[in-house]
């Protein structure tokens, strides 16, 4: 009976809308980024779209083509390679396959047939290389029934060649650099550290040192030390500068300590063996300069909508439900920058994305890899003004009752007895 | 030229008038009480004189200054002493001297500022411990010591001895009584009539938001024939 009363007082005190709303929020935030990243299984279910140009007349050729015929959606089939890639690329295709003219030649002849693979890269996410792995599973299985046929035929060839007629000869385009001699998955294996590492360490910032300003706040409302603290000699603005900068400092404090366990960590599994150097996937100071300007004004915009939020805090407690906002807002974009490209991402997707002004730094490093600079500055931009306004608003409400009373229009306080009246004193 | 002035002041929280259009005058190095039973509008006026409420109507000024025009340069004057305020329970008693008396001064006005701090506080060793291990009355003369550290023009204290047993309770009306010999004002708000009557020059009494009665305590007691300001509290309240 006593263990009952007790379990009903302990959920009616944490069961409250402040927490219950931000998860609910996060739920649908989710399912509708679900949607955005795109089904899985639909992408593996369909043809993948493909161009396809034969310059061989022989029967080996001719088999390749027919299978393609049948497990793909050939969008092209024609014998000018650049009209094909552009084909490729204008249909939403993943690849421009060339079979040479001495394709089936060469197999008699103890050489393995070499199939050129133009790949057509959209999006260097952990799921835009999806379809490039269906064509690569297509390529493979093409190689195991053209093996097949080679030992049902009893061609005379030598034993290895027979069990692997077929190699390829790949390279892919992403965003206007040919990277030649890898595929997709390579790429998007190469560039993971960076789809995985920054979005997680920039989240980690954005938490931890937004935690840590919305914590203040809760604090010096708990401990009765703001009143005291708002009616020293010292312009408000500059009280929201100091709590901004303070925590800044600790966030990344505590983002580091925890990023250098995160980074061991990450080190000890292997993303790829392919050097970014070679493929001119490096950046340079002007990058590095223009990443960490991304990140700097995004830490500040993420602190002033911490500071705003932190202003409605009643306590330490309704502080800690006060950071769901800011955790979710900084979830979204890393899950979403890991498993999608920008471009990839659908137009509502893109929209959601750039608003966010988290999104930005996760963004900058790959997008600079490959030049895109005008999202990198728009980004910049856009934060930073975002930053003005918020900081401009954290300043207008700390010279406002607001800053003390939390709300003010409720009209529902005046059936209630003015509960928060009487909780600020009167 | 008065050390408060205030004119018809009426505060509202979205609709609510906690402040219905009060009107007294402070004089300065005069210590000025504000009486009046729970959420009678003690608190909100003392919050607004402090800039830290904007008043929904009327004026009213500290030694001249608007509280809503020149919220700043009053903040240069005065001190406030909340009801329940509390300290940063990460620093000692001394460190927190020191951070309030950072805005007011450098140097060795800077240190003259946390000695007379640490001399109103009267904590001996324990200056040097962390607030979080203060019991109530020694956080209370902290605070106290905080407040009048820095000679404020006008001092606002509301319930200055609020939760403190009956020695440390004395201890700082005296320290309150000393400030003005120094060249404060001071206004406060308490509860304690005995209290008041002992510290104040002249009081007002609050009630549901308007000053129903003001004047020296003698002169008080006198048009109500009562024996203290309690019964001339009860009395008016009635």
């Amino acid at each position: 009976m006593s263990l009952g009363i007790i379990i009903k007082k302990e959920i009616k005190e944490l069961l409250t809308p402040g927490t219950i709303l931000p998860i609910v929020v996060l739920s649908i935030v989710f399912g509708s980024m679900g949607n955005m990243i795109g089904g899985i299984e639909e992408e593996l279910g369909e043809k993948p779209l493909i161009g396809l140009i034969n310059r061989d007349t022989g029967r080996y050729a001719g088999f390749i083509s027919t299978f393609f015929d049948e497990e793909a959606t050939i969008v092209y089939n024609g014998t000018d390679s650049a009209k094909g890639l552009s084909q490729v690329e204008d249909t939403g295709g993943v690849a421009l396959l060339i079979i040479p003219s001495n394709f089936s030649g060469n197999i008699l002849e103890n050489i393995p047939g070499v199939v050129e693979v133009h790949w057509v890269m959209e999006g260097a996410g952990i799921m835009d290389s999806i379809s490039s792995g269906v064509v690569d599973t297509l390529i493979a299985d093409m190689n195991y029934q053209l093996s097949r046929l080679l030992i049902e035929e009893h061609v005379h060839i030598n034993s290895s060649l027979m069990l692997n007629p077929v190699s390829k000869n790949q390279t892919t385009v992403f965003k206007g650099k040919e990277l030649p001699g890898v595929s997709p998955g390579a790429i998007s294996s190469m560039l993971s550290s960076q789809s995985i590492m920054v979005p997680i360490v920039i989240m980690m910032i954005i938490i931890m040192a937004g935690g840590t300003v919305i914590s203040s706040m809760g604090l010096e409302k708990e401990n009765k030390t703001l009143e005291t603290l708002l009616t020293l000699p010292v312009k408000r603005a500059w009280i929201v500068a100091g709590k901004i900068a303070g925590s800044a400092i600790v966030g990344l404090i505590m983002a580091v300590i925890y990023m250098i366990g995160f980074g061991y960590y990450m080190q000890s599994l292997s993303f790829s063996e392919l050097d970014m150097q070679k493929y001119g996937l490096t950046l340079g100071w002007g990058d590095y300069l223009l990443v960490g300007l991304s990140l700097f004004v995004t830490i500040l915009a993420g602190l002033s909508l911490c500071m705003i939020l932190g202003i409605f805090a009643k306590n330490y407690k309704s502080a800690q439900a006060l950071t769901f906002p800011i955790t979710g807002l900084a979830i979204i974009p890393m899950f979403l920058t890991m498993f999608k490209d920008f471009e990839t991402l659908p137009l509502i997707g893109q929209m959601v994305l750039f608003m966010i002004p988290f999104s930005h730094p996760m963004m900058a490093m790959r997008a600079l890899m490959f030049d895109d600079y005008v999202l990198v500055v728009g980004g910049i931009v856009y934060v930073t003004v975002f930053t003005i306004i918020a900081i401009a608003i954290a300043v207008h409400i700390f010279k406002t009752d607001r800053i003390l009373t939390g709300r003010m229009k409720k009209n529902r306080g005046l059936k209630k007895g003015f509960p928060w009246i009487k909780k600020y004193g009167r | 030229m008065n050390a408060i002035e205030i004119t018809g002041l009426v505060k509202k929280y979205g609709t609510f008038p906690a402040v219905k259009g009060i009107s007294f005058q402070v004089k300065q190095n005069e210590i000025f009480g504000l009486i009046g039973p729970n959420a009678a509008g003690k608190t909100t006026t003392l919050r607004i004189l402090a800039t830290l409420l904007q008043p929904t109507k009327g004026s009213v000024t500290v030694f001249g200054f608007d509280v809503t025009s020149e919220a700043s340069r009053i903040r240069e004057i005065i001190s406030y002493l909340p009801e329940d305020a509390g300290a940063y329970k990460n620093l000692t008693g001394m460190e927190y001297l020191e951070f309030i008396a950072h805005f007011f001064g450098q140097g060795k006005k800077k240190n003259a500022i946390v000695k007379k701090g640490e001399e109103i506080a009267d904590l001996g060793d324990r200056i040097y411990t962390k607030v979080d291990t203060y019991s109530k009355g020694m956080m209370r003369r902290l605070l106290v010591g905080r407040a009048l550290m820095i000679q404020p023009q006008l001092a606002i204290l509301d319930e200055p001895t609020s939760g403190l047993d009956v020695r440390n309770a004395q201890e700082i009306r005296h320290i309150i009584k000393n400030s003005v010999t120094q060249g404060a004002t001071v206004l406060l708000s308490s509860h304690n009539m005995l209290e008041v009557e002992f510290l104040c020059d002249r009081i007002a009494l609050i009630n549901n938001g308007y000053i129903i009665e003001s004047g020296s305590p003698t002169a008080l007691k006198k048009k109500y024939g009562a024996k203290n300001i309690e019964d001339v509290f009860t009395q008016v309240v009635r």
